[in-house]
């Protein structure tokens, strides 16, 4: 196999090596059941509690409020449903922003189907909420739960969680924050209620998901009773896994200045130049306002499906939100709740790492691909 | 209520998938006169957004977006120039 270049990062982000190290280790030591209480239990305790203060530290959280699940979707479903289910005397309302990560719509579903009721806050052409009309949505008196995104999953664009956040406290009502995109990238906003995120999106590994549930917040899981992770997630955590994905936020979060700051000059550049030297292609989300790793365009005429594998035979992985390219035959939520075009969508998203060699060689493939494709379809 | 304005050309796009019914239309556009409006026949989801997001990146005018009784749209676009 050739050079290929990584370019999904807001899918997953590679093991961090501190992670993969952490990993390795806490494997030997930290397999014992931590709600136990012989030594070698004690000895996972302690590398469990150590791991969530780790957690809480970088998230702007106390230790008790971090629960760790078994992944940033379960973190979402719980968080929503269980804040709603704390709060249900308060009010079955729930709103949310249109292009949420498909976890909270799909909580948002369930709460309807069980009686609860919903309003989805749109976006505008660059797909961030309208901070007006989501304040005049929480001000609802049975309001239970608001939901929003530190950023968009799809095309970067960071939402305006700290107005949002002073409605929402203005109207008692919690704010659950989903800080997949950003978590260990940008600093983690306040005022949130409940906090969601997921590890593998900061180099950790799979299977882990954060739950910060803020002191005070009425919580109540919709689940069966379970002691652990204070009540609130149910199941055995997975402890080498939870010390390495702690591992790897402190890592990231460490870099993340330095990081940001480069990765987010190839993205600008990327932003720059693909209009110049592709026809008919559209850069979408925000220039300015975004996720500083994530970037997103449109080429007119372009089946998705068959950019992303020309692509994936020039040595690039890269995502796309078109419908082709998905299992559903719905385009991207998010595209279609911006209105933007919804094919021939690429999302680059530099991990870690990424190099300037490798963004100027897809720039300079990129133009000859789509040209070809378009050839094909009859349009060039 | 405004008046549906009657299309100088219907393009069947029916059972066509994303960004076929785009294609087909970006062909046609120059085949009606100036001002006057094409109805894009549509099925695929997809089409909903992607025509009226052609017509802003193309500056062409997107007229309205009209449900067809066995499901799908017409989907009518002004020529602007």
């Amino acid at each position: 196999m050739g050079l290929v270049a990584y370019f999904d990062a807001a899918s997953t982000e590679p093991l961090h090596p501190q992670a993969r190290e952490a990993l390795l280790a806490a494997i030997d030591v930290g397999w014992a059941d931590p709600a136990r209480l012989y030594g070698q239990a004690r000895r996972a305790h302690l590398l469990l509690e150590q791991a969530r203060t780790e957690v809480a530290e970088a998230l702007g959280a106390r230790p008790d409020e971090v629960s760790f699940t078994s992944s940033g979707t379960q973190a979402v479903h719980l968080g929503v449903l269980g804040t709603l289910h704390g709060r249900r005397r308060a009010g079955r309302h729930l709103v949310t922003g249109a292009v949420e990560h498909s976890s909270v719509l799909h909580a948002a579903s369930l709460h309807e189907r069980g009686g609860g009721t919903v309003e989805i806050v749109g976006v505008d052409l660059r797909g961030r909420v309208d901070p007006a009309a989501f304040k005049a949505a929480v001000s609802r008196p049975d309001t239970g739960l608001a939901c929003l995104q530190t950023a968009n999953h799809e095309v970067g664009t960071l939402q305006p969680v700290d107005e949002v956040a002073a409605a929402c406290r203005e109207h008692g009502v919690p704010l659950l924050v989903d800080a997949a995109q950003t978590a260990g990238r940008l600093p983690i906003p306040q005022g949130w209620s409940v906090l969601t995120a997921s590890a593998h999106k900061w180099g950790g590994p799979a299977g882990v998901g954060v739950l910060a549930v803020r002191k005070g917040t009425r919580f109540r899981s919709f689940l069966p009773e379970d002691e652990r992770e204070r009540r609130r997630v149910p199941g055995f955590e997975n402890v080498p896994a939870i010390v390495a994905a702690a591992a790897a936020l402190r890592a990231m979060t460490a870099e993340a200045a330095r990081e940001r700051s480069r990765l987010s000059a190839l993205v600008d550049k990327i932003r720059r130049t693909v209009p110049e030297i592709v026809p008919d292609v559209e850069v979408i989300g925000d220039p300015v306002e975004r996720a500083p790793h994530i970037v997103t365009f449109s080429c007119l005429y372009v089946d998705g499906e068959v950019l992303l594998t020309e692509l994936d035979k020039a040595g690039f992985a890269v995502s796309s939100g078109s419908s082709c390219t998905a299992s559903t035959l719905r385009p991207s939520h998010v595209l279609e709740a911006m209105g933007v075009l919804t094919h021939g969508n690429v999302r680059v998203s530099l991990p870690r790492g990424a190099s300037a060699a490798e963004v100027d060689r897809f720039l300079a493939v990129l133009p000859d691909v789509v040209h070809r494709i378009r050839q094909d379809a009859g349009v060039a | 209520m405004t008046e549906v304005i009657q299309p100088s050309l219907t393009i069947d796009a029916l059972g066509k998938k994303c960004p076929i019914p785009i294609i087909m239309l970006a062909e046609q556009i120059n085949y009606v006169p100036l001002n006057a409006v094409i109805a894009v026949l549509a099925d695929d989801p997809a089409a909903f957004t992607d025509v009226p997001a052609w017509c802003r990146l193309k500056s062409h005018r997107h007229v309205g977006s009209y449900e067809l009784p066995q499901g799908g749209w017409s989907i009518h676009v002004r020529r602007n120039y």
